[in-house]
């Protein structure tokens, strides 16, 4: 019922937008359809597995032309010292954590955009220059972006960064889902230079299955989470660990989509334009009533 | 008698010892503007990747927008319910209004990234967001306030088109624009009138909705479902203490009698109004139950203390208290608070209550931040002062009632 009093919404502001910017409606229909895909993707971390060589951090980086370095300086371990966060020239990063049942294998944390199911940046954005595609992946269009950073203050997990250095054609940047290199059929780049297949890429649906089975065949090595599955709603990364999850710097959320709330309060008071357009009325009811009563008086 | 009172250009010496002062202030806020847009946000903001907004927005734009709702409420009062005991407060709001919602754009294009794109939330909706309403409501209710503003242009100049040098040839053609302006737009005002009241109250709730998304991120203390709801009242309730204050304000800046009947008339609606806003905060914490981080001594706990005691409750009682609403001083402290608690109301929502995950230090405004906002502030005062000069805006006796009116003009 919300859902499909959603679309409607979105049809007629769709359709209003197009009569007043003078684009063709058929387009704007087309674009504000935006339900989930079955057969979207996902990838699935097995932080019990990364052994933290960072190597997915110089792939994601050479893939979107950010200066890399060379791949032996990644074998630096002194960065695990501090808690790194994406940013701008790496929209991924490593992270280490010590592992309760096992000391000497370390639980080794990749962190970057979850590809929410439902994402807050995609509702909040004033433009609409986040959208989520088909293939799950959540994709920012530079050519919209207004700079207003709203994006970040909706996301759950603060992942988009900003380039406050930049006065000019500043970008939000996050982790693409390496949409360029997916629509031609390859690997996102971290999962392809991953060594040791801590992160696999598959249907979300079949990622689910497998994350499954391997809590069930090895309880000793996970607690029984997978984190993502459906945290706000669910996400396309999806994490397994052997460590409570808020130890591992995830945030604590519901299983609520970030936007629902905001959403509803936002179309209840717009619904058809049928409260405002009420009000209108009311007032301009009460101001003829009142000049009536005034002239009235006057007129005594 | 009222209609012997006329809204007349005020005449004065621009400049004296405060206003020098303030056009100090001023300039050196447009000289840390300048700064931002030569060498980036960055250059001249503490803003962060877990801190993208600051006080330019959670001062300059949701407080400017609350502190502009003289202009609706007294459009409404006027206007729409048309108490005309009232005419005389609704040009001096007007223009705050007109004035303050220009600063509030020019405090978004300050803030955003890509300020040259700022007319794209124009052809680029997205209905689900609620910045996106947000924005389309200010340009346009921006707009409605600029027609508003319109026939005080063409009582000004009609007949008094007097451009300078080889301009002068376009006198006769100005003249006659502002004679057909003159007559369309009185048919047509109310259209706008009650349009302005209808976006303002969109807005104004939606400004509340901009923080619900932020989810978790948002102290309980102000995170619920309903604060569109609350900043609505909220902005209900500061709209005449605003115009009092302006008005007690302007009238003491020119050396005019204060409007004291007017304003203690006013002043009777506010304390209701406050009551509601107040009796909706509270309900909304024991619905929620987030009284409980009162007993905790943090700064959310404490802030939110300041909010509601100065803030509401403090000035609530004033406004009920006959003799406060009596005393020109009693107005303006009452007032004063009132005012300070939505500024403190709206800082809260937008920073204090703001706390993102994995940050390392919290935010704190820097010195240009902070002086842009005030630079802001101070040019807003000079040009209410350069256009209550120029046109009519403060209503004052009419000649052949000065005799011996409760207006009486002294100096100038
Ligand atoms: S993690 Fe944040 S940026 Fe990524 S899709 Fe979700 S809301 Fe958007
Ligand atoms: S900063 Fe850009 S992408 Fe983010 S919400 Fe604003 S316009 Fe959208
Ligand atoms: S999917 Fe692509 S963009 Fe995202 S972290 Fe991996 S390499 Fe980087």
């Amino acid at each position: 019922m919300g859902e499909l009093n959603r679309r409607n919404f979105l049809k007629t502001l769709g359709v209003v937008g197009a009569t007043v910017s003078g684009i063709p409606a058929k387009k704007l229909l087309a674009q504000s359809k935006s339900e989930l895909f079955e057969d979207r993707m996902g990838v699935l971390v097995d932080t019990t597995v990364c052994i933290g060589c960072r190597r997915c951090e110089w792939a994601c980086k050479t893939a979107h032309d950010i200066p890399a370095g060379d791949l032996e300086s990644y074998d630096d371990e002194s960065v695990f010292e501090k808690m790194r966060r994406p940013a701008n020239e790496s929209y991924t990063v490593v992270n280490r954590y010590e592992n309760l049942s096992n000391p000497k294998s370390p639980l080794n944390v990749k962190v970057q955009c979850m590809h929410c199911d439902h994402p807050a940046c995609v509702s909040a954005c004033i433009v609409g220059a986040f959208s989520k595609k088909e293939s799950g992946a959540v994709v920012w269009d530079g050519s919209m972006c207004i700079g207003c950073r709203y994006c970040m203050v909706a996301c759950p997990f603060q992942v988009p960064t900003f380039e406050y250095e930049k006065a000019i054609q500043p970008n939000i940047n996050k982790c693409d889902f390496c949409i360029e290199r997916t629509k031609g059929g390859l690997l996102p780049a971290c999962v392809e230079i991953c060594p040791v297949e801590a992160i696999t890429y598959g249907k979300r649906r079949n990622l689910i299955e497998t994350a499954e089975k391997r809590i069930e065949l090895y309880p000793d090595r996970y607690i029984n989470k997978i984190y993502g599955f459906t945290e706000v709603g669910g996400t396309s990364w999806m994490y397994l660990a052997n460590r409570e999850f808020n130890e591992l710097d995830f945030p604590k959320l519901g299983d609520k989509p970030a936007p629902g709330v905001s959403e509803s309060i936002q179309h209840g008071i717009f619904a058809y334009f049928v409260p405002p357009i009420a009000l209108y009325a009311l007032l301009g009811g009460i101001m003829w009533v009142s000049k009536n009563k005034d002239s009235k008086e006057e007129g005594k | 008698m009222e209609h012997e009172f006329q809204p007349t250009p005020i005449k004065h010496k621009y400049f004296t010892p405060s206003v020098i002062f303030i056009s100090v202030i001023a300039l050196i806020g447009l000289v840390f503007l300048a700064l931002r847009f030569i060498f980036g946000l960055g250059f001249v903001t503490n803003l962060n990747q877990y801190f993208p907004w600051g006080i330019w927005i959670g001062l300059d734009v949701a407080t400017g927008v609350a502190l502009a709702a003289g202009g609706f409420t007294t459009a409404a009062l006027g206007h729409i319910w048309h108490r005309d005991k009232y005419e005389v407060l609704i040009r001096p709001a007007l223009l705050t209004a007109m004035l303050g919602y220009t600063f509030v754009a020019l405090s978004v294009v300050t803030d955003i990234g890509r300020w040259y794109y700022v007319w794209h939330p124009l052809v680029m909706w997205n209905g689900n967001s609620a910045l996106f309403e947000v924005g389309i409501c200010v340009m346009v209710y921006l707009s409605v306030l600029y027609i508003e503003f319109l026939p005080i242009v063409t009582e000004r100049f009609i007949g008094r088109v007097n451009l300078p040098g080889i301009l002068s040839g376009l006198n006769k053609i100005v003249d006659s624009i502002l004679r057909f302006l003159d007559r369309t737009l009185n048919k047509f005002m109310f259209v706008f009138i009650i349009a302005g009241v209808v976006l303002s109250c969109l807005h104004q709730s939606s400004l509340g909705t901009l923080m619900i998304i932020a989810g978790e991120k948002m102290h309980p203390l102000w995170q619920t479902p309903v604060l569109p709801l609350l900043f609505l009242l909220s902005a209900f309730s500061v709209g005449f203490p605003m115009v009092i204050m302006e008005s007690l304000t302007s009238s003491k800046s020119f050396g005019l009698k204060p409007e004291k009947d007017v304003l203690t008339s006013l002043s009777r609606f506010v304390g209701p109004i406050l009551g509601i806003y107040l009796a909706a905060k509270i309900g909304d914490m024991f619905i929620r139950e987030s009284f409980v981080y009162l007993t905790e001594l943090t700064l959310p706990s404490i802030m939110f203390t300041i909010e509601i005691v100065l803030g509401v409750i403090i000035p609530l009682r004033m406004f009920l208290s006959a003799s406060v609403r009596q005393s020109t001083t009693g107005l303006y402290i009452a007032s004063m608070l009132v005012i300070f608690g939505v500024v403190f109301n709206r800082f809260n929502n937008y920073i204090i209550a703001y706390n993102p995950p994995y940050t390392e230090t919290s935010y704190f405004p820097s010195i240009g931040e902070i002086s842009v906002t005030i630079g802001f502030v101070a040019l807003e005062i000079l040009v209410y002062r350069a256009f209550v000069m120029i046109f009519p805006i403060i209503s004052l006796p009419v000649k052949s009632a000065l005799r011996k009116t409760k207006y009486a003009i002294k100096g100038a």
